[in-house]
């Protein structure tokens, strides 16, 4: 019990103490340098943890572009794969997407669904039989078909526009049977 | 032996008249444009047209008698003689050795001379000369004149004379042509015509493949009015000559242009949403029938060139395309697919009533109607094979005028006598002609690139 008061008393009278001993102490210059010492400290304290932070989003950012980049990459790079299966044939005077190319489409849909601001020109086209004035609103047709079915599969009509060149731009010259199934197609021409 | 000297010397004469017509046909370059004639000479009148004889010393620009043969045998009505196939080269009716031509089976001479009278002035005379009339009468007959009879020379069917210019020799040569084949057939002749079609060159080397060009009825001094990276389509003339109206995807989408073809200035008419296409001029050039699908699928619309008006002509689910005017103005002719496959059909303009006009064969496609208004011109597929075809408009009568292949584009001479067409040749289209009641066709060779889309022009003087 009475070491219980002793420590008391001696927590009360210790700083009392040692306030008087400074009494005697550092000087204004002194306290003022220690001050700016203080304060100096602080500064480059707060510079470094700016400067860290900076780093830091700048790593973030740059992490950033490059997934960006990686997702740029990999869109260009299905793309180019799209592009190299980018025609759908058609039979003699016929416009209805063959079921062999649904797969194709379904590739080239789901790429424009995953992309909304990538956009598409469908190219209708025929071979040289008939006249091209009547091959040209065949094209049409044939290109609105393949436009009919992305829409089924989910691409914004906002993606696709549609023209046709009739017979003016075969992909083969020439009448042979091979040049006019090469000629009736419908490209997908991404912009 | 004085009949033999004679004979020799007319054979010798003979020869060095024909050497003289050859060097002349050297020296200017190549009168006409290379044919071949694929059918129908034997039912074509043979004619003499008789080289001129020129007085002067300047080299002619164009060989003058040269390019009325080229004319008169294009028309399938005639066939002229082949120079080492002429009894004598006369230059004027007094001298015809009319027995001579009759027994080679030629009734009708052409004969005359070109004389240099000045600088760059050349006075070209010429007589059409009815060398059967002729031998009936002796060159002279009598005809009462005022209530008197006088002697008249009515076997020559036509004298005149000109002075012209070297420039002016090959329109002056058309001119000889319209008149004899007007004087000998009571039709108008077509010479002086011209002719438009889309030329399409290598894509692979030419960076603007796609040509627009114009050119004589013969297809000489060709001018490409226009060439783009993009296809070019449907030319057609406007009824005074003067403009072409045509579709351009220059923009990377069809659009109508309407193009002056003297001061190459032009207009874009339409570019609206989908097809722009098959311009055509109603015959008063007022209005442009076309084929837009702004509204879904391609339909028949008519502009008013002056507002810019449209109205629109069918509503129908099927394909509508392809509109040429009656020669009237009241209706037009289109192609439809409403019957199921492509037939061809008429719209009354004020009553908007149609009917179908076209049963036979398989599809009829790109139908024009003659100027006369008695016959349609069609492309008619016919167990697979395209062919031009015309049927009666009176009776329904249809008959397949061509055996060329992958036929498509007619289009008829403003005086209803031919039409020029785009065939396949060597799997390259080229222009082919056929007359109206198919029995002369003629094409030409291909050239460096596809002609397409021939469009032949009205008449122009």
């Amino acid at each position: 019990m009475l070491n219980k008061n002793t420590l008391k008393t001696l927590m009360v009278v210790l700083p009392l103490v040692t306030l008087a001993a400074c009494k005697s102490g550092p000087t204004q210059e002194e306290l003022d340098a220690e001050a700016n010492r203080q304060a100096a400290i602080a500064e480059q304290q707060a510079a470094d943890a700016r400067a860290a932070a900076e780093a830091e989003a700048k790593r973030v950012e740059m992490a950033a572009a490059a997934e960006l980049q990686r997702a740029k990459d990999m869109m260009e790079a299905e793309k180019q794969k799209l592009e190299s299966t980018n025609v759908v044939y058609f039979d003699f005077d016929r416009s209805s997407v063959k079921s062999d190319f649904n797969a194709v489409l379904d590739t080239h849909a789901a790429f424009l669904v995953k992309n909304p601001e990538q956009t598409i020109v469908i190219e209708g086209h025929c071979d040289n039989r008939g006249t091209p004035e009547y091959n040209i609103a065949l094209g049409e047709r044939r290109a609105k078909s393949v436009e009919t079915y992305l829409l089924n599969a989910g691409v914004s009509s906002s993606q696709i526009s549609v023209v046709s060149y009739g017979e003016e731009k075969p992909a083969v010259q020439g009448a042979s049977e091979y040049a006019f199934a090469q000629n009736r197609r419908g490209v997908l021409v991404y912009q | 032996m004085t009949v033999r000297a004679g004979k020799f010397y007319k054979v010798a004469s003979k020869a060095v008249l024909a050497l003289a017509f050859v060097f002349a046909a050297m020296q200017v370059r190549a009168a006409t444009n290379e044919i071949i004639i694929t059918g129908g000479v034997d039912s074509a009148r043979p004619i003499g047209i008789v080289p001129f004889k020129y007085s002067g010393t300047v080299t002619l620009p164009e060989n003058l008698t040269e390019v009325v043969a080229s004319d008169l045998q294009r028309s399938g009505k005639f066939n002229p003689v082949k120079l080492s196939n002429m009894p004598q080269f006369p230059t004027t009716d007094a001298e015809i050795n009319y027995q001579a031509w009759a027994d080679k089976g030629v009734d009708m001479v052409v004969v005359g001379s070109i004389q240099a009278t000045g600088i760059d002035q050349f006075s070209v005379t010429f007589e059409l000369v009815d060398v059967l009339r002729a031998q009936s009468t002796g060159g002279q007959s009598k005809t009462l004149v005022d209530g008197r009879l006088v002697m008249t020379k009515d076997h020559i069917i036509e004298k005149r004379s000109k002075t012209i210019q070297s420039q002016d020799f090959r329109q002056y040569a058309h001119i000889i042509s319209d008149i004899v084949y007007e004087k000998l057939t009571g039709e108008r002749g077509a010479f002086l015509t011209r002719i438009a079609y889309i030329k399409v060159m290598d894509r692979n080397t030419n960076p603007k493949p796609f040509r627009l060009v114009i050119a004589d009825y013969d297809n000489e001094n060709p001018t490409t009015l226009l060439s783009s990276p993009e296809p070019l389509m449907s030319p057609t003339w406007s009824p005074d000559g003067n403009k072409i109206a045509y579709v351009s995807f220059e923009n990377k989408r069809p659009q109508i242009y309407l193009q002056d073809i003297y001061t190459t200035s032009r207009t874009r008419l339409t570019d609206f949403p989908g097809i722009n296409g098959a311009p055509s001029f109603s015959p008063d050039g007022k209005k442009l029938a076309m084929v837009l699908s702004k509204d879904g699928n391609p339909e028949i619309y008519v502009m008013e060139l002056q507002t810019r008006k449209l109205t629109r002509i069918t509503r129908n689910r099927a394909i509508d395309t392809e509109p040429s005017w009656t020669p009237d103005g009241k209706s037009l002719i289109f192609t439809s697919e409403r019957g199921g496959k492509p037939q061809i059909y008429r719209v009354n303009l004020a009553s908007k009533r149609k009917n179908r006009l076209t049963f036979e064969g398989e599809m009829n496609l790109g139908a024009a109607v003659t100027p006369d208004n008695s016959q349609l011109v069609i492309v008619n597929r016919t167990r697979g094979n395209y062919h031009i075809a015309k049927q009666d408009l009176s009776n329904g009568d249809m008959l397949v005028l061509t055996s060329t292949y992958l036929d498509e584009s007619p289009s008829i001479s403003p005086n209803g006598s031919m039409i020029i067409y785009s065939a396949l040749e060597n799997g390259v289209p080229a222009l082919s002609w056929v007359s109206l009641d198919g029995r002369f066709s003629f094409k030409e060779p291909v050239a460096d690139g596809e002609v397409k889309s021939p469009s032949w022009s009205p008449f122009l003087l």
